[in-house]
């Protein structure tokens, strides 16, 4: 695989905020804490994403959606550090993302809630999240956090006795979210949260997400269910064959005409 | 994880050869020869699996059995070039002591076996279900990802286990030798396979149900040997292994695992 550097290609966030997001001043936000600047990512032959910029800042719950192989899990791959963008770089509270296992963004202080939430089935809700906190620096604040998510999810207190496996969709999600928050990471990355998911449980998971966004953790939310990531999220990027099509205020996004008919049936 | 073992009963055999030299050459007791060679049996393990077993990781199944099946011919037949192919047994003086209780008479070296057995087996729960490292490896073994994704380096969680695994059957050759005899080929096998019967009986990656299987394969065995013939000693425990999987697929005391 080609590693090339950045190659000046680079527009600053300043040229998009102008383009396409009317209500968006990074300026008064201080630097983004996840900062995506115009990235092609592949394997081997095969582009799959190209110039994509995407920015968090502080506190915000931003949306990427976009339909399947759209591209959302190679982003997600690269910020993780499992590939090597081939051109434009990762930024991560301003240092570079190198190439590395995902034990060594847990370090850095990325929390992934993966596709699929990847429990460990036969230990109780407690277990689970007690090892959220395994790092030597969150496991300090153990206590404390373990009391913060139960605070946010008080379903999994009363069933902290309980094996993961035998608990709902719903509430194996709330664990996932739970577990990593454990980290008392700097950023939360989540990776489809819905799929599989009853619509009922969909809307609570959902809401769940929208509670820990106002605890001030920035979040970036990976989704297919451009719906309702447009309902909780503050601004959304939209993404189609490894280009983005669209991005902007979510509040804005929901009175598009094109984005309604694209993608919301309405 | 979810590594079958088929070099498993060869580091019996290594164990066995390295308490009859350590006799031999320096008239250590193989009680001594345990406590160093834990840590250099620990040592081997894990530089096997950082020059094996970590290339295997993500590759299907059979891969990692052919590998370890590879990994016993090696060893075995370094051990018939070193030491010949005739039998060899450790004579300790208390080889042939006993102890009455009762009825029973038990031998010595089988009572010293058995309580090794037993400080190791509460050490290892001890290690999997109260330090932070032990929850460590139980997370690992039932989902990688999400291991890694905590921030846990499941790379040296596979080397630690590993090492631990192989420590383990060293010491267990150490403390077998002196009422047994080895063969640098033969025995390695044996072992393997009452290794593989104890697992599968028990249900993969199931600690209580290996320690369940283990106590029934040898009761079955001895019971055959005393009541129905001695020749076939080692075919009861496998004839009940068959029943028992035809019965009962999952194991005994196997769970069918969920993925969530």
């Amino acid at each position: 695989m080609r590693d090339v550097a950045h190659d000046g290609r680079d527009r600053s966030s300043e040229d998009y905020s102008s383009e396409n997001s009317a209500g968006r001043t990074p300026a008064d936000r201080g630097d983004p804490i996840l900062q995506i600047d115009s990235v092609d990512l592949g394997y081997d032959e095969l582009l799959v994403v190209s110039g994509v910029s995407l920015e968090v800042y502080g506190g915000e719950l931003v949306g990427l959606v976009g339909g399947n192989g759209s591209g959302k899990s190679t982003i997600l791959r690269a910020v993780s550090g499992m590939i090597q963008p081939r051109a434009g770089r990762i930024l991560f509270g301003g240092r570079a993302v190198g190439k590395g296992s995902p034990h060594q963004m847990a370090e850095m202080g990325i929390a992934h809630v993966p596709m699929g939430r990847q429990l460990f089935p036969n230990m109780t809700v407690e277990q689970n999240l007690a090892l959220g906190a395994y790092l030597p620096e969150p496991r300090k604040h153990r206590a404390g956090s373990l009391a913060h998510v139960y605070d946010l999810f008080p379903d999994l207190h009363g069933k902290r006795k309980v094996v993961a496996a035998a608990l709902s969709g719903g509430q194996q999600q709330m664990i996932a979210i739970g577990r990593a928050l454990m980290l008392r990471p700097k950023l939360l990355i989540m990776d489809e949260p819905s799929l599989g998911l009853a619509p009922r449980l969909v809307k609570e998971v959902m809401q769940a997400i929208r509670l820990v966004s106002q605890t001030g953790l920035p979040i970036l939310l990976v989704e297919q269910n451009v719906k309702q990531v447009l309902q909780i999220s503050d601004r959304t990027y939209v993404l189609e064959n490894g280009k983005l099509v669209v991005e902007g205020p979510s509040k804005q996004l929901m009175g598009d005409e094109k984005i309604r008919r694209a993608y919301l049936g309405l | 994880m979810r590594i079958i073992n088929f070099s498993h009963g060869d580091f019996v055999v290594i164990g066995m050869y390295t308490a009859i030299v350590l006799y031999t050459q320096l008239g250590w007791d193989p009680l001594l020869s345990l406590l160093v060679a834990l840590p250099l049996g620990f040592l081997l393990g894990v530089v096997l699996e950082r020059l094996i077993l970590s290339r295997l990781v993500d590759v299907p199944e059979g891969s990692t059995l052919l590998a370890t099946l590879g990994l016993s011919l090696v060893v075995q037949n370094t051990l018939m070039l070193s030491f010949g192919a005739s039998p060899r047994s450790l004579n300790v003086a208390y080889g042939s002591a006993t102890v009455n209780l009762g009825p029973m008479t038990l031998s010595v070296i089988q009572l010293v076996a058995g309580g090794i057995v037993l400080v190791v087996i509460a050490g290892l729960y001890l290690f999997l279900n109260y330090t932070e490292r032990g929850q460590a490896v139980r997370a690992t073994s039932q989902n990688r990802l999400g291991a890694e994704l905590v921030g846990i380096n499941t790379r040296s969680v596979h080397s630690l286990v590993f090492g631990v695994g192989v420590a383990l059957s060293v010491a267990a050759g150490i403390i077998l030798i002196p009422q047994l005899f080895v063969t640098p080929v033969i025995t390695g096998p044996v072992f393997t396979l009452k290794a593989f019967v104890v697992t599968v009986l028990g249900g993969l990656g199931n600690v209580w149900g290996a320690i369940g299987g283990g106590l029934l394969l040898g009761v079955v065995e001895v019971l055959g040997a005393a009541y129905i013939s001695f020749d076939y000693r080692d075919a009861y425990g496998l004839v009940a292994f068959l029943l028992i999987l035809l019965l009962r697929p999952e194991g005994l005391f196997g769970r069918t695992v969920k993925r969530v």
